[in-house]
């Protein structure tokens, strides 16, 4: 097996890692509809629906970042370095997310429940908007240069720079981003609603709330999703000439994203059979009186998308983080990533994780077998 | 100021203060979470009601500590690439294996059973259970493992090559990173653990016994908790006379600085108490310390296992002088250092010239070149032998705060063991109560001075001998990093209130319960 195999297989790895987290972003979805759940006991509900789950998404999005560092350390030290502010803020949302729940009813939790839910809700949208932001940079690109010749530089000896002197805000307020972290935040809105009328019984009129909550969510991530869809079909991306860890030329292509699904024809499988799938559990889970089983194939879908989502950006000679100033500085899988050693390594490592995957799954549906209702959560000696 | 100084120190400042907070959460998960799986399995072997109450009382506490554990943990990862860029592309190659092996092989497994820990009770078998927590106690430990790997290699940099093509170290031996220095840190950070968690048991217990509170729950915690405290702290004695070996084989520098040592000589004696001479330089005449006491032959004995072993101390370092049988011989000094950095750097900025113009003698010249010199490429970055001396006080001190500390929990453990087997001693002996609830605090103490010395003790390096942090940074204004700074110091002293607060009113309520038996 040769490097490009092996720099392929973990910008797979990183896109599956993706597309779970955005599934597993529910969590969010569900944060961010605290302030106005209805009464304080859908919000106890809410929360700990959600706060079951919560260490998952959290994990996920480190083992997200794990594997870039580990894969890819130039992306990490190029975007993490350079677009600060925005790493910084999704960083913020998530530190005050992790002790929310577990403080947020505890006697003595000095700033009272309300300061814990608001903590919550700006980690449900904030850290959706932002993570949409982020992902969104890898098709509309980011403001840097890269030069590994500065490493000598005793005076100023960063191989990543940062054109852009507000270092993230200008990537956080670039309104092509925004679309994507918004279409994100209803998405993962859309999807709390389902898993919330699958994981909670015992409630028909908060079953109701949550169908119109899903039907008026979902409407808004749609529009927003095609919306993002339409920009990255129509957009003028960049192709590798020549690539190497040491120089890479690019140049121009329009429909640069067009041309990447027509020529990796599973990509396009993933993002039609994704879509289908989030379209067919949205309608059915809206529509039908007592469907509950809509999260199963939205969250699917949503993983597909976003596996389509990143293969169309990082393959087909495809820079996955274009430079706005330096188009010769963009990173590619090639470029940006670890040696063949390294990938090998973590690569006999990652035989492992289907093994994750069943012990994950097994522990969901041990723990989701009984579900959540006002009763159980009475009862229960652990709750938030 | 110079901007890329303030950047530095601000990016230093900012990675201490999370890695301080963070290390305030994580031995407490490490210590509890074990103890809270030996007590499942004995109520799962005993089937007596007061291991479950144990159980369940001890297992709440770990629970309002872990979730405070892990938000300052993600800011540690990503900080390596928010404000250590530089460091993130030089080594990444290396160091970001072991994170994303620890994502995969550990934090999976603390998330997913922490919550059937947590929530399970009603849910699953109650043997299911049990493996949850043990799972959880492993993921921990594991977590650790990984964690301390990549610490350890970046003090002592194997298993890699510099690929001046890619201007970049990449790896070449992946179990190279187990070194020596590797597993005595893990385990000696691990067993720390169990003894802080000891501590804190004992002291929580004491206040029930003091309060005449639940005092056969309290004396069974402090049982457990002296034995498997006592048990974590002689390991972590153990390992820590291993790390101090590492440290005078790959780190002289950093014992000279614990030491506060400047002229060293065979069979060199342990600075028991001293107060250091703040005059003193490396290149003065001063003397060492304005008042000590010392033990014969220690520091040789400690550091090399041989009592007439010679330690160099920071001027004999520097000038590169060193005493193997009795013959002084000469080592690399570090002006000579300082130019052969300077000629490795120069080398491979000849090797890119060299590549640009596609001329492959001259890259193989300025390869060979590089290859001679590359041991201390980092030492280019320096123009004045001083930058390479850590600061000598801040080790010095936390040092001997660990180290008396140690010894005073030794005896802790002792005592309170003693006392505890003896009938109504512990629960008549207030002065133990006290004691006991005052040493809690200490026991954090401790466990951050022995972070301390690692960590300042190793500056100015963030690679030993490759990568000095000046050189490690992000292309960030340093206004930035200010700002960051002083609101992640808000953010976590905001959060570590609350976590105070709610352990004491959850223990304080708990204690009005009957934690004997739940049928009263």
């Amino acid at each position: 097996m040769t490097l490009e195999f092996f720099q392929a297989y973990w910008w797979l790895i990183v896109s599956v890692l993706g597309g779970v987290l955005v599934f597993l972003l529910f969590v969010q979805g569900g944060q961010s509809m605290l302030l106005n759940a209805g009464s304080d006991l859908r919000r106890d509900l809410i929360v700990n629906s959600m706060g079951q789950k919560w260490e998952l998404t959290f994990t996920t999005l480190v083992v997200f970042g794990g594997a870039m560092f580990a894969s890819f350390p130039l992306f990490y030290s190029t975007s993490f370095g350079g677009a600060y502010w925005l790493w910084i803020c999704i960083l913020f949302s998530f530190i005050v997310q992790a002790v929310s729940y577990e403080f947020r009813r505890k006697k003595g939790n000095v700033y009272g429940t309300r300061t814990y839910d608001i903590f919550l809700f700006i980690n449900g949208c904030v850290g959706c908007i932002l993570l949409g932001v982020a992902v969104s940079m890898f098709f509309f690109g980011g403001s840097f240069t890269v030069s590994r010749g500065s490493l000598l530089d005793g005076a100023a000896p960063v191989v990543s720079h940062w054109d852009n002197p507000s270092h993230g805000f200008e990537a956080i307020f670039n309104w092509k981003n925004l679309i994507l972290g918004v279409a994100v935040l209803f998405l993962a809105r859309m999807q709390a609603c389902l898993y919330m009328m699958n994981n909670i019984v015992d409630d028909p009129s908060f079953f109701s709330t949550l169908k119109a909550k899903a039907l008026v969510n979902g409407g808004i991530f749609v529009v927003f999703f095609l919306w993002f869809l339409a920009m990255l079909l129509t957009a003028t991306g960049y192709t590798v000439i020549s690539d190497s860890f040491r120089s890479t030329v690019v140049e121009e292509e329009p429909f640069k994203y067009f041309h990447n699904y027509c020529t990796i024809w599973q990509a396009a499988i993933m993002l039609l059979l994704g879509v289908a799938l989030v379209l067919m559990g949205w309608g059915r889970s809206v529509f039908s009186k007592k469907y509950t089983k809509g999260i199963w194939w939205t969250g699917t879908g949503t993983f597909f998308v976003v596996v389509s989502l990143f293969c169309v950006a990082g393959f087909n000679n495809t820079p996955f983080y274009p430079s706005l100033t330096d188009p010769s500085s963009s990173l590619t899988i090639v470029n940006a990533s670890s040696s063949e050693f390294t990938l090998k390594v973590m690569s006999i490592v990652s035989i492992l994780v289907p093994f994750v995957l069943g012990y994950i799954a097994y522990v969901w549906y041990s723990m989701d077998k009984k579900k959540l209702s006002p009763e159980a959560l009475e009862k229960s000696d652990h709750k938030y | 100021m110079n901007d890329l100084t303030t950047v530095v120190d601000w990016s230093r400042w900012q990675f201490a203060l999370t890695a301080i907070y963070h290390w305030l959460f994580v031995p407490l998960t490490l210590g509890l979470s074990v103890l809270v799986a030996i007590m499942e399995s004995l109520y799962l072997k005993t089937k007596s009601e007061k291991w479950l109450l144990a159980t369940k009382f001890w297992m709440r506490l770990f629970g309002i500590n872990f979730a405070i554990g892990v938000a300052t943990g993600i800011i540690l990862e990503f900080e390596f690439g928010t404000n250590w860029s530089n460091y993130s592309w030089f080594v990444g190659d290396i160091f970001g294996a072991p994170l994303a092996i620890e994502g995969i092989l550990a934090f999976f497994m603390e998330s997913t059973f922490v919550a059937v820990m947590f929530f399970g009770w009603n849910k699953v078998s109650p043997r299911f259970h049990l493996a949850a927590t043990w799972l959880t106690a492993i993921g921990a430990s594991i977590s650790a493992l990984w964690i301390l790997v990549a610490n350890a290699w970046m003090q002592y940099p194997v298993g890699m090559e510099f690929d001046p093509e890619q201007m970049r170290n990449v790896m070449d031996n992946f179990w190279d990173l187990f070194s020596g220095i590797a597993v005595n840190k893990f385990f000696h950070a691990v067993f720390s653990g169990w003894a802080l968690a000891g501590v804190f048991v004992i002291g929580v217990s004491c206040w029930f016994l003091w309060k005449k509170r639940n005092q056969e729950f309290a004396l069974l915690s402090i049982k457990s908790a002296a034995w498997f405290g006592l048990a974590g702290l002689l390991l972590t004695m153990y390992t820590g006379d291993g790390s101090a070996v590492e440290v005078t084989k790959h780190q002289p520098m950093k014992l000279a600085a614990m030491e506060g040592l400047y002229h060293g000589q065979e069979g060199q004696g342990f600075t028991a108490v001293a107060i250091l001479n703040p005059d003193k330089d490396w290149d003065n005449d001063e003397n060492e310390y304005i008042f000590e006491i010392a033990i014969p032959k220690m520091l040789s004995i400690l550091g090399r296992h041989d009592a007439n072993a010679f330690i160099p101390g920071i001027t004999d370092i520097i000038e590169g002088r060193d005493i193997i049988n009795g013959d002084t011989v000469n080592t690399i000094s570090y002006a000579e250092r300082i130019e052969r950095g300077k000629l490795a750097q120069a080398a491979l900025r000849n090797y890119d010239a060299a590549m640009e113009k596609g001329d492959t003698s001259a890259m193989q010249a300025a390869k060979d070149e590089l290859a001679k010199n590359f041991q201390f490429f980092g030492y280019g970055y320096f123009d004045n032998v001083k930058e390479a001396i850590p600061p000598v006080g801040v080790t010095f001190w936390t040092f001997r705060i660990m180290c008396f500390l140690g010894g005073y929990f030794l005896l802790f453990f002792v005592v309170v063991l003693f006392l505890v087997y003896r009938t109504h001693l512990m629960e008549k002996a207030t002065w133990i109560q006290w004691i006991a609830m005052l040493s809690v605090p200490l026991m954090w103490v401790c466990s951050e001075a022995g972070w301390a010395v690692a960590e300042v003790g190793r500056q100015p390096w963030t690679v030993q001998d490759l990568l000095p942090t000046k050189a490690a940074i992000s292309d960030i204004p340093a206004s930035s990093v200010i700002v960051t700074f002083w609101l992640f110091a808000v953010v976590f002293t905001v959060l570590l209130i609350a976590e105070v607060s709610i352990m004491c009113r959850q223990i304080s309520k708990e204690s009005q319960k009957n934690l004997s038996t739940s049928k009263a």
